[in-house]
């Protein structure tokens, strides 16, 4: 008897003990920070803005706040709620939904694995600019000089330093993706840094994510601010914002507009990688869900729009300081050639002394070759992603005073940006292998996150041999985009249509006290897998009609600087197709092999009749 | 007389003018920025500055041919714009009517083209020989390069924080299970304790009994 209830008080222990060794966050205040540091990444601050400019300005962000009201909030609110309520990794909750659906949970795992790889070759890159910010002058800002000292090295000569000191300084790029090149030995150093110190906020998972979190997600908000006050006293900030924000209601015509607009709120808010889910399995299961994701939702598109203001000052100044050398280099051209006094023309009234001197020679002003300056040129020199950061950036820093300052902080601010991204992406890996109890208990935490980060940093080796960025690229767009709009997808599915959506409806209830109002049933059932739906297809027809091809950056091109547009080789294309479609496999490949399984069991059942054959002994008894 | 002595006099030099002209094959043209350069100090070019340009040149041709005196007379200037700019050309002291090789000129220029600039408040890019290209600095490579000493000042850090990250875990660890195994030996104590006083009425609890009792489902 009395062993019998110790026994039983023994399971009773070991149960309490598995819900109180599930890690939760330490408040709420940590909790949100981190799915808000998750969502904010790099995208905020170069894809949206790019998008803004390149899509009329300011009536862009009427496509944008619908995709973000009918698709990105209500895929939200169900990764939060799903994860909140089932406390479980991604693997974990497909699993309990439907043994079938487990496939969704390995994709998604597949997919966070494979874009943590080629983002923190990105946070590398981001190192490597920050340990060069500290010299005096910045090392793209010269030239460096050729062998024999009597001029400059050609191929920086042709380009610009701040381009040589990206391509040819830091990538060390081929001039196209079969020649591989030899692995660059500084960014393995600065991959390595990048790893290293993910791991020590990664450590304990949750845990020290926690209490890294405090920083990494405030920091850029802080440095944003500081870079809004400065840029907005800089000359020519004012024609950089009027550009920005100008609205041009034509481009709403163009259903591409609409597309990117879908899809950039879709990957801004990092849904599908089961960061999220992740994230949320850790709460109480009390929880308002539905106002965490109104607050990670909106914060994230403020922040793109926050963000967007000084960059676009910035580039404004920059765009201004273009068009002033553009111009200073036309008056030494007239005054060296006509003779006329240092000085004598100026900016202001250039335009007269053109006039005149045209009229008076105009042989001679011909023969020139003056340059056009059009202030409307050099704004239009737009840039995204790496370019933006890397070059467009970089060279307006130099032209601000005290630019080793104005360089440390933004790539502090970038990386800050992207680490808080890279930690949903590891816990979107971590988690799920935790739950599935794949690791044998005697591996510590510390050294399985260890090992992930490992394993990830000796697969990225790759991207850091010359032709690591247009491998990089690939990964871009073939990983991080199609797989993921697939996987949302049937995850909708799976929760409105599989699991229930008055289940669900009531599980919300619970949780939050509320139940979930017409707007979040409209969008859930009907609006929002809709909506994916159509982005997928449209998507998958946009990118059939485009020609595969990549910007090679080869000096030895005809038309160097311009970029050397070349088509993927047959076998870099097999790699695109199969990146796209390995993270999707297992979706069927679960189903069919569950499927298997069933059907199994269901003719061994058929076959056997006999209730005291011990073969199935199976528990049913 | 006098007028014949006049004559002779300014014949050199009027012989020497027409070897310059701009575009002359053994001449240079020289430009000057002097406002870009100083702005609100700049100094007017005059007479005197043309004057002393052409001393420092004869200076600057003494320095380099060691031995030859070079005068500012040898030192002929036409074609001043103003720009300020104006083509120069250097007869020999020897024989005023040769003009000293281009080749020659360009060496003696580079030599000093530090004192030239200076004696003007000038630098390479505002006091221009056309033709002349100025030496460019050699760059300065620090060694270590300052990339590898934040990078090795970062990855100390780091690698002291994970250090003690891991240390504190094992620590945490071993703590805790000394706790258990304190715990479990407070259990065999008292378990003992019972069977040492319970032997009389009681008798020995025997483990192997109660073990099975978990396994058979009856």
């Amino acid at each position: 008897m009395d062993r019998d209830a110790e026994s039983a008080e023994q399971t009773q222990v070991d149960g309490l003990k598995e819900i109180i060794e599930r890690p939760k966050w330490d408040n709420k205040v940590q909790y949100l920070l981190t799915c808000i540091g998750f969502a904010v990444g790099l995208g905020n601050v170069w894809r949206f803005p790019y998008l803004c400019q390149i899509y009329g300005g300011g009536a862009f962000l009427i496509p944008y706040a619908i995709a973000l009201v009918f698709e990105g909030l209500p895929l939200l609110h169900m990764e939060l709620a799903i994860g909140q309520r089932l406390r479980m990794g991604s693997v974990g909750v497909w699993n309990s939904i439907s043994p079938y659906l487990g496939g969704l949970g390995v994709a998604s795992l597949v997919v966070s694995f494979l874009v943590g790889l080629f983002y923190n070759m990105i946070l590398a890159w981001i190192l490597w600019y920050f340990f060069h910010s500290f010299q005096n002058p910045l090392p793209w800002r010269d030239c460096p000089l050729n062998f024999n000292l009597t001029g400059w090295v050609s191929e920086c000569e042709k380009s610009s330093p701040v381009n040589y000191f990206w391509y040819r300084e830091t990538l060390n790029i081929t001039p196209n993706i079969e020649t591989s090149g030899s692995v660059q030995w500084w960014l393995v150093l600065c991959l390595a840094s990048a790893w290293c110190l993910v791991y020590i906020c990664f450590i304990r998972g949750i845990e020290t994510i926690g209490k890294a979190i405090y920083v990494t997600a405030t920091f850029p908000y802080l440095v944003l601010t500081i870079f809004l006050v400065r840029s907005l006293t800089l000359a020519g900030a004012t024609d950089g914002l009027i550009y920005l924000f100008t609205p041009n209601w034509e481009t709403l015509k163009n259903p591409k507009v609409w597309l990117d607009a879908a899809t950039q709120i879709f990957f801004s808010l990092s849904l599908a990688f089961g960061g999220l889910i992740a994230f949320s399995s850790y709460n109480a299961q009390k929880n308002n869900c539905e106002r965490d994701a109104l607050i990670v939702g909106c914060v994230n598109s403020f922040t793109s729009i926050y963000a967007s203001i000084p960059i676009f000052a910035i580039l404004g100044f920059k765009a201004n300081e273009n068009y002033n050398d553009c111009k200073q280099w036309n008056i030494l051209r007239l005054t060296n050639s006509f003779n006329i006094g240092d000085e004598n023309i100026t900016l202001e009234n250039y335009d007269d002394w053109f006039k005149y001197l045209n009229k008076t020679d105009p042989s001679e002003v011909k023969s020139l070759n003056l340059k056009t300056c059009n202030l409307q040129t050099f704004l239009d020199q737009s840039a995204s992603g790496t370019g933006l950061a890397f070059i467009v950036f970089t060279e307006a820093v130099i032209k601000m005073p005290g630019s080793q300052v104005w360089a440390v902080l933004f790539f502090v601010m970038l990386f800050s940006l992207g680490l808080s991204s890279m930690f949903g992406n590891l816990e979107g890996v971590l988690t799920p292998l935790l739950d599935l109890h794949m690791i044998p208990p005697w591996i510590p935490k510390e050294i399985f996150t260890g090992l992930i980060c490992l394993t990830s940093f000796t697969v990225a080796l790759i991207f850091t041999l010359g032709s690591g960025n247009y491998w990089l690229e690939i990964f871009n767009s073939y990983v991080g985009s199609m797989p993921l709009l697939i996987i949302a997808f049937f995850e909708i599915i799976s929760v409105v249509y599989i699991y229930g959506i008055n289940k669900f409806n009531d599980d919300i209830e619970w949780m939050s006290g509320r139940r979930p109002n017409i707007y979040w049933q409209a969008t859930w059932r009907f609006i929002s897998p809709f909506m994916l739906l159509v982005v997928f297809v449209a998507y998958v027809v946009v990118e059939a009609e485009k020609q595969p091809t990549y910007n090679a950056w080869n000096p030895d091109y005809v038309q160097f600087p311009l970029a050397d547009v070349q088509p993927y080789p047959e076998w870099v294309f097999v790699i695109c197709v199969l990146l796209s479609v390995l993270p999707v496999v297992p979706i069927p490949l679960v189903a069919l092999y569950k499927l298997m399984g069933f059907l199994k069991k269901y003719i061994m059942d058929r076959h056997n009749q006999n209730p005291y054959a011990n073969e199935l002994c199976h528990g049913e008894l | 007389m006098l007028e014949k002595i006049l004559v002779l006099l300014c014949l050199p030099s009027a012989l020497a003018q027409h070897l310059c002209t701009p575009g002359a094959s053994d001449g240079y043209k020289v430009r000057l920025s002097i406002k870009t350069a100083l702005g609100d100090q700049a100094y007017v070019w005059n007479e005197n500055e043309m004057f002393l340009f052409r001393a420092t040149l004869a200076f600057a041709m003494r320095t380099h041919f060691n031995g030859q005196m070079y005068n500012v007379s040898n030192i002929v200037v036409c074609d001043e714009t103003p720009r300020v700019s104006f083509w120069f050309v250097v007869t020999s002291p020897l024989d005023t009517s040769t003009l000293v090789d281009r080749k020659d000129v360009e060496e003696a220029v580079r030599k000093s083209r530090n004192r030239i600039n200076s004696a003007f408040l000038l630098t390479d890019k505002t006091l221009e020989f056309i033709g002349i290209a100025p030496t460019l600095a050699a760059p300065v490579y620090p060694d270590p390069p300052p990339w590898l000493i934040v990078f090795g000042v970062v990855m100390g850090a780091v690698g002291a924080g994970i250090i003690i990250l891991l240390v504190t875990s094992v620590l945490q660890k071993k703590r805790k299970k000394n706790e258990k195994s304190e715990g479990e030996d407070d259990e065999e104590d008292t378990r003992v304790k019972t069977v040492e006083n319970g032997t009389a009425s009681d008798g020995v609890y025997n483990m192997s009994f109660s073990d099975d009792e978990r396994f058979t489902k009856m």
